[in-house]
C-alpha cells in the first residue's frame, strides 16, 4: 500500500475550555473516497479547516499530500482543492472568467488554462456564461471541476451536495468517482446518508471524537444495523 | 507568485467593471459634488441684494452706487434717505447688505478727509455674511483707488462694518480638497470594506485563504484596482474644480498626485481593518460610514474649521487621516508649496499606512468566521 495523502494523529483543537476536535486519528490513502459524518457541531468542520490550513491545531499533528500541516502549509496549498458547503464561485463572473481566475492563482499557465476550460465546458456540457445566471446544480458541478482544475493530491468537499435535487446529486457523484479513479483523494462530508454509502470509508465523528471509522459495509456489520443512517442516528444519539 | 497576485487583480478589475451602475456612480460622484457643493456654496452670494441708505446724494456717492451695480454680484433693490428702512427690509429678508453714506460723502472725500460709510450685512447666515463683506469691501477699495488715482493723492474710505458674526471666509477654493479627500474616503474605505466583506459573506474568502494566495496578494489585489479608481476621481474633481469654478492650482500636480496615493492607502487599509472585523457586508458599511466618512467630513476642518472645535475634538482631529490630507492639498493647491512645506503632514500619513497596513494583515490571517 502507498503512503497515505492524508494522516491526522491526535489532531486536537480547542476553543477556550471546548474541545471541538479531541484527539482524532485518522488516514487516507490516495484515490480514496473518504466520508467525514457527524452531526452539526461534531468538529467536521473544524476538522478540515485544520487540514486545509484555515485553522492551527491546539495539538497533535497532520500531514497532507505527505507535507506536514504545522510547517509546510504553503506547499499544502498549492496540492490541495477546497469546495465549501457556501457557493465558493464568482456570480458576476463568467465560467471562462472564474476558470481563468483559479487556474492563475494555482499558477497553471495560459494555454493550459485553455485548454482545460474548453475540456471542461464540454464535459459539463456548459456554455460560458455569467455564473450567476446557472442553476445551483451546475454552479455546483462547475465548482468542483474548478476545485480539481489544478490537478490537486486531495480535495475537501464541504457539503458538496447541499440543496441539490437528487438527480444532480447523482452526477456530482459521478465526477467525485472520476476524480478519484484519476488518483485524486476525495475528503467529503456530508448529511446524506445515501451518499455515505458510496464512500469507500467513512468516519463518524461524535462530540469531537471519532466514533466509528472503516468501510459502510464493515460499520453496519459491526454494529449490526441496515443502514448507515440507523448506525448515524444511534452514535449521535447514544439512549 | 506574481501570475498568481496577477490573476486575482484581474479578477477585482472585472468585478469593478461588471457593476456598471455603481462604477458610473463613482466615477461621477466627484465631478457631481464638485458641482453642488460649488454652486451650493456660491448661489447665497451671487445675487445680493443691496439697500443704499443715501441720505444728502452727491456725485461721489452716484458713482459708488453705479459701481455696486455694475460689479455684477449686487442688485440695489431700495434707495432710502433713512437708516430705519433698512431695519424693515433685513427683516422681511428682502436686503443681504445695506451700504449707508455720511452726509457731505465727496466734499469730504476730496478734501482728504477721511469719508465714512456703514456696512451693515445680514449676518444670519455667517458664511455668506463674510462673503457679502468681503465683496462689498473689494468694490469700495478699488472705487478708492480709482479716485486717488485720478486726484493725484491717496484718498480714505473707511468703512465701518457692523454684523453679529465674523467667522473664517469659507469658499469654494478651500471646499475642493477637501471634496477631494471626501471622495477618496469614500471609494477607497467604503468600496474596498464592502468589496472584502462580500467575499467574506459569500464564503469565497475561505476558498481564497485555502489558496496559495498570501493573504497580503489578496489585500494587494483588493487594493490596486481602487487605487487606480482613486485617481481617475481625483483627476476629475481637479478638471471640475478648475472648469466650473476656476479653482486656482498653483503647486505641483504630481505631487498631489502623489499625496492622493498616499491618502488613499490610508484609507483602503482602513477598509480592509473594518472588513476584518465586521461580520456581514451591511455591518461594514455601516462602520466604514461612521469610522470614515463622518469623521472626514466633519472633522477634518473640511467644513468647520479645526481650530474653533472643542478641545476634545481638536484632539480627537488629529487621528482623523483627512485632516492631514486636507492641509497638504490645500498648501498645494491654494499655496502652491511643495514637499519643504508639508513634509510633516506627509510623514504623519506615511505613519497611519504603516500602522494601519499592518494591522490590517495582521487581523486577515486566515481565520475566518
Amino acid at each position: 500500500m502507498t503512503a497515505p495523502t492524508i494522516r491526522a494523529h491526535g489532531l486536537t483543537r480547542r476553543f477556550g475550555a471546548f474541545t471541538a476536535v479531541d484527539n482524532i486519528s485518522f488516514s487516507v490513502g490516495a484515490g480514496e473516497v473518504f466520508g467525514f459524518l457527524g452531526a452539526n457541531g461534531a468538529g467536521k468542520t473544524t476538522a478540515i479547516r485544520m487540514l486545509t490550513g484555515l485553522l492551527a491545531p491546539t495539538s497533535g499533528e497532520a500531514q497532507v499530500a505527505g507535507l506536514d500541516v504545522a510547517s509546510q502549509m504553503d506547499q499544502i496549498r498549492r496540492r490541495i482543492g477546497y469546495m465549501s458547503q457556501r457557493f465558493s464561485l464568482y456570480d458576476d463572473l463568467t465560467v471562462l472568467e472564474n476558470i481563468g481566475l483559479y487556474g492563475g492563482i494555482y499558477g497553471l499557465a495560459g494555454e493550459q488554462i485553455a485548454q482545460r476550460s474548453s475540456a471542461m465546458l464540454k464535459r459539463l456540457n456548459l456554455a460560458d456564461d455569467l455564473v450567476g445566471r446557472l442553476p445551483l446544480g451546475w454552479k455546483q458541478k462547475l465548482a468542483f471541476s474548478v476545485a480539481l482544475l489544478h490537478d490537486p493530491a486531495v480535495v475537501f468537499l464541504d457539503e458538496p451536495t447541499g440543496g441539490v435535487d437528487p438527480i444532480t446529486r447523482r452526477q456530482f457523484w459521478e465526477l467525485i468517482y472520476a476524480a478519484a479513479e484519476r488518483g485524486t483523494t476525495v475528503f467529503v462530508t456530508t448529511h446524506y446518508m445515501d451518499e455515505a454509502e458510496y464512500c469507500d470509508r467513512i468516519s463518524i465523528m461524535v462530540d469531537g471524537r471519532i466514533a466509528a471509522l472503516g468501510t459502510p459495509a464493515e460499520l453496519k456489520a459491526k454494529w449490526d444495523v441496515p443502514t448507515i443512517d440507523e448506525l448515524f442516528v444511534r452514535l449521535a444519539r447514544p439512549a | 507568485m506574481t501570475a498568481t497576485l496577477r490573476a486575482f487583480m484581474i479578477k477585482e478589475f472585472r468585478h469593478i467593471l461588471r457593476d456598471r451602475q455603481t462604477l458610473t456612480i463613482l466615477l461621477l460622484m466627484p465631478l457631481v459634488q464638485v458641482v453642488l457643493f460649488g454652486f451650493a456654496l456660491r448661489s447665497d452670494v451671487r445675487d445680493v441684494r443691496l439697500v443704499v441708505v443715501d441720505p444728502s446724494p452727491d456725485h461721489a456717492t452716484l458713482a459708488l452706487r453705479a459701481r455696486f451695480a455694475a460689479a455684477g454680484r449686487f442688485r440695489i433693490v431700495a434707495v432710502t434717505p433713512s437708516m430705519q428702512t433698512v431695519e424693515i427690509f433685513f427683516r422681511r429678508g428682502e436686503g443681504d447688505v445695506a451700504i449707508a453714506f455720511d452726509p457731505a460723502f465727496a466734499a469730504r472725500l476730496e478734501s482728504a478727509g477721511p469719508a465714512r460709510l456703514l456696512l451693515a450685512v445680514d449676518a444670519s447666515d455667517p458664511n455668506t455674511a463674510t462673503t457679502i463683506q468681503a465683496y462689498a469691501r473689494t468694490v469700495i477699495t478699488s472705487y478708492e483707488a480709482e479716485i486717488g488715482a485720478r486726484e493725484g493723492q491717496p484718498v480714505r474710505i473707511v468703512p465701518e462694518i457692523r454684523m453679529r458674526f465674523n467667522p473664517t471666509l469659507e469658499s469654494v477654493n478651500l471646499f475642493v480638497p477637501g471634496l477631494i479627500a471626501l471622495v477618496l474616503t469614500l471609494v477607497s474605505a467604503l468600496m474596498t470594506a464592502i468589496s472584502l466583506s462580500r467575499e467574506k459573506e459569500r464564503g469565497t474568502l475561505e476558498i481564497l485563504l485555502v489558496s496559495p494566495l498570501r493573504p497580503w496578494q489578496i489585500i494587494v489585489g483588493k487594493v490596486m484596482p481602487y487605487l487606480g479608481l482613486a485617481f481617475a476621481n481625483v483627476l476629475t474633481a481637479l478638471l471640475a474644480a478648475w472648469l466650473v469654478f476656476q479653482v486656482p492650482f498653483r503647486g505641483s500636480l504630481a505631487l498631489l498626485l502623489a499625496e492622493s496615493l498616499l491618502y488613499s492607502t490610508v484609507s483602503l487599509s482602513l477598509g480592509v481593518l473594518v472588513a476584518s472585523r465586521t461580520a456581514s457586508q451591511r455591518v461594514a458599511m455601516l462602520v466604514a460610514l461612521l469610522a470614515t466618512m463622518l469623521p472626514s467630513a466633519l472633522l477634518s476642518g473640511m467644513v468647520f474649521p479645526v481650530a474653533s472645535m472643542p478641545p476634545v475634538l481638536q484632539w480627537f482631529s488629529t487621528i482623523v487621516p483627512a485632516r492631514w490630507f486636507i492641509i497638504i492639498a490645500r498648501g498645494i493647491m491654494l499655496k502652491g508649496v511643495g514637499l519643504e512645506y508639508l513634509w510633516r503632514e506627509t510623514m504623519v500619513l506615511g505613519a497611519m499606512t504603516m500602522v494601519l497596513m499592518t494591522a490590517a494583515v495582521r487581523s486577515f490571517k486566515p481565520r475566518v468566521a
